[in-house]
């Protein structure tokens, strides 16, 4: 029980509970999952749905952050990968052509490649400090952004491309088995080899790991590379899902949603340890409580406080130096009763 | 004398640990109290206890007679017990008066009275008699300074008792002396200091009581002169002192046995402008090279080159006499080189990760991600370097951090053993480890020697050196001044002539 209660991903799953149950007063039958036209429906699915593209920034994110950097530039990698996407099936004779959309992923894809080899240059081999090497492109990213799509909303008639994000397979969204199979992927990648092991020596200890033969620039090359990939294809989720790309908006402040969901999923941001699975549930926390502000109605003027206060609430619950004050006030209190 | 602080019957229990059980621990005013142990005797928690780091599970402490429990660091602090650690937590960027003085900067209507800053500040210094600019920033000064610097920080704030954890591993003789004329001063003004150290010398150099720790419990106190060396150490390692003595009488290993064909590594006029004056160093298999000199005579400056931590700007360095381009620690470690660097923590191991981890750390960079070491693979050679070197607690998934001093050493050598080096650089592996396990590690060098590797052997303990060496090269000022056969003519004297300067 005790290593139940001690495991880092304790509170955050408590959290997700708590917020579910906490819906079903609100929603009775929040928890429901039907079956219509041969599709799931119901809010679980839509909250999963919703997170599959902060899942995807996150999973890139966690690497990142574990060789103790950090990608900013994100929210802007998802906007050019959509924007990316979108001009080339809107430029296509027949956007419901099978092979014009594979070419305009692929396109997209390759371009967040090419991003994220960009911000590795510049941290791991220019030697510039994460936060300002990827701010660069977060801002820049945006301005790119805007120019493929000439400022404006580029909006596609795709039937193929819309399932990427607003489809079906076997009953279950396209999207969420696309990052599932992704997260899955990634995460075995990258345990079995020793990409992992390798990330987190060169966050924990770049001097040492230096000194033990690793070529710490390569893996955080590699990390840069993997958080654009990442953010590409949630790019790709995003705009697929609503058919068209918003250079301005696509993507816009989701670096911070998925940091969170970093910390919530108990990677630190000095590097090191990281956790695939917590970001994963950390994400799903996140979008969660976004659902949760619309179910409970909290007013719109005031749903970032909202936010705000469950976050700080689940941060304190997690930090073992709070947990200790708290434990021991209280069994001071019970001490003088 | 006043007795200050009395700690009766501390006990403390970490999950699954008994950390201190019973300990007694008296402090009086105007005493410099040495506090001994080998790794993991208990001395840390004893002194965490004591400044509030942690809270006692059993056991009574009195200050002044009056028994005292503290939740935090604060309030030792306030009740007037002050740390000064092993490295200075102090501000390298801020000046020393803002050192001194920070978090309690006088203030004249909210705003911080910079000029009674200096002056306070510069008065104390004054009267601690250290010649140090106020004004100028911290880190202008050698870490020795910064160390008193932090001492004067700690008595201004509460001048009861001062506590000081290893505060000489990193000073050479006459900074040690500096700070044993500061903390005479301070114990001559009543201060009581409980000195922690690993340097049995500068204990009976300074201290005037000694109270050993083993295992978590109290072997007992002594004045220093009722406790000889010898039967000091035994009560620290609680057994007899035979396996030291064994290695002692063994002798220095024998030059003339050691067969030098062609040199494995030899390094001609290797140097680095501001670090290291160019210097030749030939390195036989079976050879174990000890680097002799003062700290910062430029010992690991030569390690470091070799290794290919940091460039050469001139000289070669030729591998089974092929010249190399050494690009960086990749390249010597794929000849065959191995480098245990001094500063474990900084240099060495990475903490939060596992013993296992980090013991396969160097060999699974050689291999790159793409061909991770297979888990049976890591499980055999991990448990059986944790057996060969006997690494404690024999738990391969316990985080690294959580391991005393030695063990940590012991980790960082099996990482570099499992990578079966032809050269082994180690520098510094007996500094601030207990007794027993140095005797350990001198040990495995004369083995590895024997069978057929190399070593690089850096030490600030001469005696160890001569003990090991086959060879000594001197270094004095980031110059390589000579090299010596370690034969019978060569002693502790000679290389001490050497080091300073006389004539060689």
């Amino acid at each position: 029980m005790k290593a139940v209660v001690r495991h880092r991903l304790f509170w955050p799953a408590v959290m997700l509970v708590v917020l579910l149950i906490g819906n079903t007063f609100y929603s009775p039958s929040f928890l429901k999952v039907t079956l219509r036209d041969g599709h799931f429906y119901g809010s679980l699915v839509d909250i999963l749905r919703s997170a599959t593209p902060l899942a995807l920034v996150a999973l890139g994110m966690t690497v990142v952050i574990a060789t103790a950097g950090i990608d900013l530039s994100v929210g802007s990698v998802m906007a050019i990968s959509g924007a990316t996407a979108c001009l080339w099936i809107s430029e296509l004779g027949d956007q419901n052509a099978v092979g014009g959309v594979l070419v305009a992923v692929a396109l997209a894809l390759l371009l967040s490649l090419v991003l994220g080899v960009w911000n590795g240059f510049l941290v791991a081999a220019i030697g510039i400090q994460p936060i300002i090497a990827t701010l660069i492109l977060m801002v820049a990213g945006r301005g790119i952004a805007q120019l493929i799509t000439g400022g404006q909303i580029i909006t596609v008639n795709s039937s193929p491309y819309k399932v990427i994000g607003a489809g079906y397979a076997l009953a279950i969204p396209v999207s969420v088995i696309i990052v599932a199979v992704f997260v899955a992927v990634a995460a075995v990648l990258v345990r079995r080899s020793a990409l992992g092991l390798l990330v987190e020596s060169v966050g924990g200890n770049p001097t040492a790991s230096r000194l033990a033969g690793i070529k710490s620039a390569r893996y955080i090359w590699i990390a840069y590379v993997f958080a654009g990939l990442c953010a590409g294809i949630a790019g790709l989720i995003f705009s697929s899902n609503v058919s068209s790309a918003d250079g301005n908006n696509a993507g816009n402040l989701i670096e911070l949603d998925a940091i969170l969901a970093v910390v919530i999923g108990g990677t630190a941001l000095t590097g090191g340890r990281f956790s695939i699975a917590g970001s994963i549930l950390g994400a799903v926390v996140i979008k969660t409580l976004d659902i949760t502000i619309y179910t409970v109605g909290v007013p719109t003027s005031s749903t970032l406080l909202f936010k705000a206060i469950v976050v700080i609430a689940l941060c304190l619950a997690q930090s073992p130096a709070f947990r200790a004050k708290f434990a021991r006030r209280r069994s001071a209190a019970e001490a003088t009763a | 004398m006043d007795e200050i602080l009395t700690m009766r019957g501390i006990g403390k229990r970490f999950p699954g640990v008994v950390a201190l059980d019973g300990v007694d621990f008296t402090l009086r005013a105007g005493e410099v109290h040495a506090l001994l142990g080998e790794n993991g005797a208990g001395k840390s928690t004893l002194i965490k206890l004591l400044t509030g780091v942690y809270d006692i599970d059993a056991g009574e402490i009195r200050l002044d007679g009056v028994p005292v429990r503290f939740t935090g660091p604060g309030q030792a602090q306030a009740a007037g017990i002050s740390t000064v650690y092993q490295e200075v937590n102090l501000c390298p960027n801020l000046s020393v008066a803002e050192n001194i003085m920070i978090g309690r900067e006088p203030r004249r209507f909210g705003k911080i009275s910079w000029s009674k800053v200096r002056q306070h500040a510069g008065a104390l210094v004054a009267r601690l008699d250290l010649s140090v600019d106020v004004t100028a920033p911290l880190s202008s000064y050698s870490i020795a300074v910064q160390q008193m610097i932090a001492i004067a920080r700690a008595v201004d704030v509460s001048a009861k008792v001062l506590i000081l954890d290893e505060p000489t591993s990193s000073l050479d003789a006459s900074e040690v002396q500096q700070l044993f004329a500061l903390m005479r001063r301070l114990r001559d003004d009543g201060v009581a200091i409980v000195f922690v150290s690993h340097f049995l010398d500068q204990v009976y150099e300074i201290a005037d009581r000694i109270t050993v720790l083993r295992n978590g419990g109290l072997v007992g106190e002594w004045a220093v002169a009722d406790l000889p060396q010898l039967a000091l150490v035994e009560k620290m390692i609680g057994k007899e002192l035979s396996a030291l003595e064994r290695l002692e009488e063994q002798g220095r290993p024998s030059v003339a046995a050691l067969e030098r064909g062609a040199p494995l590594v030899a390094a001609d006029g290797v140097g680095r402008a501001g670090s290291i004056t160019p210097f030749d160093l030939t390195i036989h298999k079976g050879e174990v090279v000890g680097l002799a000199g003062l700290l910062g005579s430029g010992r690991t400056e030569v390690a470091r080159l070799l290794f290919g931590a940091d460039r050469a700007d001139s000289g070669t360095i030729q591998i089974d006499g092929k010249p190399v381009a050494m690009r960086g620690p990749g390249t010597a470690m794929t000849h065959g080189m191995a480098f245990c660097s001094e500063n474990r923590r900084t240099e060495g191991l990475v903490e939060e990760l596992t013993v296992r981890e980090n013991i396969i750390l160097a060999l699974q960079a050689r291999r790159g991600w793409s061909r991770p070491l297979s888990r049976r693979r890591q499980d055999e050679l991990v448990s059986k370097y944790i057996k060969a070197l006997d690494i404690r607690p024999a738990d391969p998934d316990r985080p690294v951090r959580n391991l005393s001093g030695g063990n940590q050493q012991k980790v960082l050598l099996a990482r570099w053993l499992i990578t079966e080096p032809r050269l082994l650089i180690i520098d510094e592996p007996t500094r601030g480890i207990d007794v027993g396990a140095k005797t350990e590690i001198q040990k495995l060098v004369a083995e590895l020697s024997d069978g057929g590797m190399a070593v690089l052997f850096i030490s600030a303990e001469l005696e160890e050196v001569l003990r090991l060496s086959h060879k000594i090269a001197v270094l004095r000022e980031r110059r390589l001044v000579e090299v010596l056969e370690n034969d019978d003519a060569v002693d502790q004297d000679r290389i001490m002539a050497t080091i300073a300067g006389g004539n060689p």
